[in-house]
């Protein structure tokens, strides 16, 4: 064995183990494993590298990384991240997410899981949310199952395909093997019928249109299904909650609550719902509860739902979140308030809306949805070769101009300067030329 | 020792069947309620559903359990006690007379292969 220095046993440690057990070698205990499994072969890794120069190599990689101004959206939002949240939620008392079953030394963990919940709740309107999900797309996915667990002989649901894709992928991978049929639909409402469980709906669709759902609750109410709503959580401080519009559950990807870009991850889901469907929400729940003395403290509520109780029966074979996430997320929201996030949206509307008449100005772009509503993230049908745009876009250092469904797609959020709204528009300006 | 009534049938499961005419009136035990402890949570079908013998049709929850229901009979769930979706202690206080849900038995003879009170006393030891 070479020097590794933190593996914590000597080779005399493991020799008295060995000998312990009347082992006489490592190998021997996979003595089990048939020969015809093993690698015999020498592996072709390259040698090991020291301390310093593992830092000079990913110092190296790392100079490759290229910090562009974003103006894309699609479900992931370049939102301000207060510089405190990092170093509130790098605290030892938050360093384990694990379940805190034992609530007696666990209240702090407990008490930031019920804060999440009651600010999911504040946003979406509903009763009830869990601890968190993975992310927005398992969310939805995991809606729809609960949505078959509550109606009774019902297993087929409605997708709306006016979600964002990433959502789609994320259902039709998660639905394939569970005992569901998934219908896909531009218009949800002409799926309805007696074996539909659940519908579900974005409240700003893949094009970044607000979503009017006026009658859409009263209509899948009547045909007996639960309505699902999918919504940008930083979006419901200035729309219409998901309750206002009669849905049933409310999802969500929280990444737009303050959580960097990050290739992707980690980001939270929440899942919420009115209080009637509370025990088919998958997941962990925290309760408020009283102590001995009467004081107010928090445990995990309404465990028979769940795998390590009800087995095969739980609601799902989610047990785990995303606390730690769900942790920055209720930081963002404390530091922000009601106000901050109202602010986040009204500057992010209007730098937006600037954009969007900025663009059509050059001559590059025609209208996608004319005078639809839209707050942080719009369309533009291009009139320039799109491979063209996206390339003089990222040479300028933006990152923007997406292709979807033979539209580009544009974002801003309120980290984007007036200068660098302008600043883009010359790079466009150029191609017109 | 838990009370058994001798004018009842019971499943291995520890549910009791009182037989009205076609109808079966469904319970626990005295026995599965003090095995559960403090009952929370009873999940029961709605009415017009379908019940089969010896498949679950909902579940009991206890502050330190989740039990599944078993159907001692088949048949239509013509009434659902809704009294213990607000009460659910009623099972611990009086099992016997909570009852849980009525079927209308499509094959009555099942009835022969529940147990008497006297056999029942054997299970629930």
């Amino acid at each position: 064995m070479g020097n590794f220095a933190y593996f914590p046993h000597t080779e005399d440690d493991i020799r008295v183990m060995l000998d312990r057990i009347g082992v006489r070698s490592l190998d021997d205990l996979y003595s089990d494993v048939p020969a015809d499994f093993i690698y015999n072969k020498e592996y072709d890794l390259p040698d090991a590298l020291s301390e310093q120069e593992v830092r000079n190599f990913f110092e190296e990689l790392g100079k490759k990384n290229v910090q562009l101004k974003v103006f894309a959206g699609q479900g992931a939002y370049d939102h301000y991240v207060p510089a405190v949240i990092p170093y509130i939620t790098s605290r030892s008392e938050f360093l384990t997410a694990y379940t805190p079953y034992q609530c007696e030394i666990s209240q702090g963990t407990l008490r930031y899981i019920f804060e999440w919940q009651s600010m999911i709740c504040r946003l979406t309107g509903m009763d009830v949310a869990n601890a968190s999900m993975y992310d927005g797309p398992s969310a939805a996915a995991e809606a729809l199952r609960m949505a078959v667990s509550c109606t009774r002989k019902r297993n087929k649901v409605v997708v709306s395909t006016k979600l964002m894709q990433n959502v789609l992928d994320v259902v039709k991978s998660y639905l394939k093997y569970p005992d569901v049929e998934v219908v896909y639909a531009w218009d949800v409402l002409e799926e309805l019928g007696p074996d539909v469980a659940g519908v579900i709906v974005p409240s700003i669709c893949r094009h970044g249109i607000i979503q009017d759902l006026s009658g859409v609750a009263d209509a899948v109410h009547a045909a007996g299904a639960l309505l699902i709503e999918y919504c940008d959580p930083s979006a419901l401080a200035v729309l219409k909650t998901p309750a206002e519009w009669g849905a049933d559950i409310a999802v969500g990807d929280g990444q737009s609550l303050g959580i960097p870009l990050c290739y992707g991850g980690p980001y939270v889901g929440f899942l919420a719902c009115k209080s009637e469907y509370m025990r088919k929400l998958p997941g962990r729940i925290v309760g408020q509860a009283s102590d001995k003395d009467g004081k107010r403290c928090f445990v995990l509520t309404l465990q028979a739902r769940e795998q390590h109780i009800r087995r095969e029966k739980a609601t799902s074979n989610i047990c785990s979140n995303q606390s730690l996430m769900a942790l920055w997320v209720t930081v963002y929201l404390s530091l922000m308030g009601p106000e901050g996030l109202r602010k986040v949206n009204e500057l992010s509307f209007a730098g937006a809306h600037y954009l969007y008449d900025e663009l059509l100005k050059t001559g590059c772009f025609e209208e996608a949805f004319p005078g639809r509503p839209f707050l942080k993230e719009f369309c533009l049908k291009p009139l320039v070769p799109v491979d063209v745009l996206q390339q003089k876009l990222l040479d300028a250092g933006f990152f923007g101009a997406l292709e979807l469904d033979g539209y580009v797609t544009f974002c801003v959020t309120e980290r984007r300067s007036k200068a660098e709204i302008d600043a883009l528009v010359a790079v466009i300006k150029e191609i017109a030329l | 020792m838990s009370k058994i009534l001798e004018e009842l049938l019971y499943s291995e499961s520890h549910e009791w069947v009182k037989v009205d005419g076609n109808i079966a009136i469904i319970g626990v035990s005295d026995f599965a309620q003090e095995e559960m402890g403090d009952i929370t949570y009873v999940d029961v079908p709605s009415e017009g559903d379908s019940v089969a013998k010896g498949e679950d049709f909902g579940a009991l929850e206890s502050v330190k359990a989740s039990s599944e229901l078993y159907a001692p009979v088949s048949g239509e769930v013509v009434a659902v006690n809704e009294e213990l979706e607000d009460k659910p202690e009623l099972i611990n206080e009086d099992p016997y007379g909570a009852w849980i849900i009525k079927v209308n038995m499509s094959d009555a003879s099942e009835l022969d292969s529940l147990l008497s009170a006297a056999a029942y006393a054997e299970v629930a030891k």
